[in-house]
């Protein structure tokens, strides 16, 4: 149970009633939801496709380029236009079993969400591994590591570490990038901030809640991502701190 | 010198001013499209039910209008800024409106309808047929206020900024039903083959009005006489007649 005041409060005022508060809860729970599953599966995928976005061989490099250059270079708006809205339109789609995942407008928006982050985030891991410097790998290779090891041993724990700033970054761009959700129907936070202003007309007290909200959650995630900076960069640190 | 070309420019204004101290500037504020009541034509000129009755209206107050195109969300904010002074976009008069804008008298009431695919067959006032269910509405509207105070729980909603992302979801079979404005129903979902009218039309709340500025008493009473005029005089009935086959005067 809340304290008395908070209640006295929610009960003099009009638009924060116990019914919107749930309302922007479940758009909360929607929201993360749907960031986290994203940057996971995208991260996983990314460190592959960075790797072979190295390789020499334009044949294996080239269609990773041209996959990122596709998803880095549009709009994630026209991106999830394409995927909700244009999946629909294929004949015959809604006899097949993938009509059961494309009729929820919450995978198709992870969908497009996901390989948007992966996108970037290839680009971002890409970046790391191609700066490691020469002499690592001509350590490693002295020592008689072969392109595997050198890979898991070497190239990606510093690159992992070259990676953190700019992935934090990612992770913040797709947590706001993922308010456009609510154009696909999807209830998130800006789709319940959205719903409850079209109820009340009061566009201040709906969007200033929300960016609390949102604010809130980028606070986690930047505490979070010190941690592991501080972790993974500990060797920065001047003596004796 | 500059006294001078100050005080002269301000005599000139105050003159210019004076000379045109009848004739009211209004900025008229549209949602396109919103057919048949506003819309842009092959050429790409605004035009609709209440933009020609916008016209006449105007006319009629002797007011040099200019019509300004603006998205559904940001009306009533743009309206209180200042962006423009009416809003003729088939707002409906609702209670929570008119906390922060002033209507006028209604000057037109359509019903909502509901339209679906022709293999729908359950009755929509039937709760226990409409379980499970997933209406698609304009968010915002009377009829979404409707479906969530009457079916929530019952039916899944789905609310939508525009018209046309509502009805590619209802051909795409994401919805089973929609609940729209029933020009908009007409126009959009039944010029399309496979799609029918599938239950009673509903005749929502008071109707639509102009909506503006709590302190523009003056404007209102002016567009209030405006349209009284409009609507004895046949000019209403021959732009409704223009649009609709049926009657949508209050």
């Amino acid at each position: 149970m809340p304290p008395d005041f908070i209640a006295a409060w929610l009960n003099r005022n009009e638009i924060f009633t116990a019914m919107t508060i749930m309302e922007y809860w479940d758009g909360m729970v929607t929201t993360v939801q749907l960031v986290f599953l994203c940057l996971i599966i995208g991260l996983a995928f990314a460190v592959p496709l960075a790797i072979l976005r190295t390789v020499k061989n334009p044949f294996v490099s080239g269609p990773v380029w041209l996959y990122t250059y596709i998803f880095r270079g549009t709009p994630l708006l026209i991106q999830l236009y394409i995927i909700y809205y244009g999946v629909a339109q294929i004949p015959g789609i809604q006899e097949t079993f993938w009509w059961e995942i494309f009729r929820e407008p919450f995978y198709p928006a992870l969908l497009a969400f996901t390989l948007n982050t992966c996108a970037y985030t290839t680009e971002i891991i890409r970046g790391a591994i191609i700066s490691t410097p020469h002499g690592e790998i001509e350590a490693a290779k002295a020592y008689g590591m072969n392109w595997f090891m050198r890979m898991r041993r070497i190239v990606l724990p510093s690159a992992a570490r070259r990676a953190v700033q700019a992935y934090s970054n990612e992770v913040i761009f797709m947590l706001h990038s993922s308010a456009i959700a609510s154009v696909v129907t999807i209830v998130d936070l800006t789709g319940a901030a959205r719903n409850i202003y079209s109820r009340f007309y009061a566009p201040f007290d709906a969007f200033i809640f929300v960016a609390l909200c949102y604010m809130v959650l980028t606070f986690i995630l930047v505490f979070v991502f010190r941690k592991i900076e501080n972790r993974l960069l500990r060797h920065q640190r001047p003596v004796g701190s | 010198m500059k006294k001078l070309m100050i005080a002269a420019s301000c005599a000139l204004a105050m003159l210019t001013s004076g000379a045109h101290a009848d004739e009211r500037n209004l900025r008229i504020a549209f949602d396109v499209p919103y057919e048949p009541f506003e819309y842009k034509d092959e050429n790409g000129d605004l035009t609709g039910f209440e933009v020609d009755l916008a016209a006449a209206m105007c006319e009629e107050m002797k007011a040099d209008c200019e019509f300004v195109i603006q998205a559904w969300d940001g009306m009533i904010p743009g309206l209180l800024a200042r962006k423009f002074d009416l809003i003729m976009s088939s707002m409906s008069i609702t209670p929570e409106r008119a906390e922060r804008v002033l209507f006028s008298e209604p000057y037109y009431n359509t019903p909502g309808g509901w339209f679906g695919p022709d293999s729908f067959n359950a009755d929509v006032t039937d709760m226990s047929a409409m379980k499970g269910k997933t209406v698609g509405v304009q968010r915002g509207t009377t009829m979404d206020t409707f479906v969530t105070e009457e079916m929530s729980g019952v039916v899944t909603i789905k609310r939508y900024t525009t018209a046309d992302d509502m009805v590619l979801d209802l051909e795409g079979q994401r919805l089973d039903v929609v609940f729209v404005d029933y020009p908009v129903g007409e126009q959009t979902v039944l010029s399309k083959d496979g799609f029918k009218e599938v239950g009673e039309a509903v005749k929502l709340g008071e109707g639509v009005g102009v909506a503006m500025r709590k302190r523009d008493k003056d404007v209102a009473e002016e567009v209030n006489k405006a349209l009284r005029k409009l609507k004895e005089d046949g000019t209403y009935d021959a732009i409704m007649k223009k649009y609709f086959a049926y009657d949508v005067k209050v």
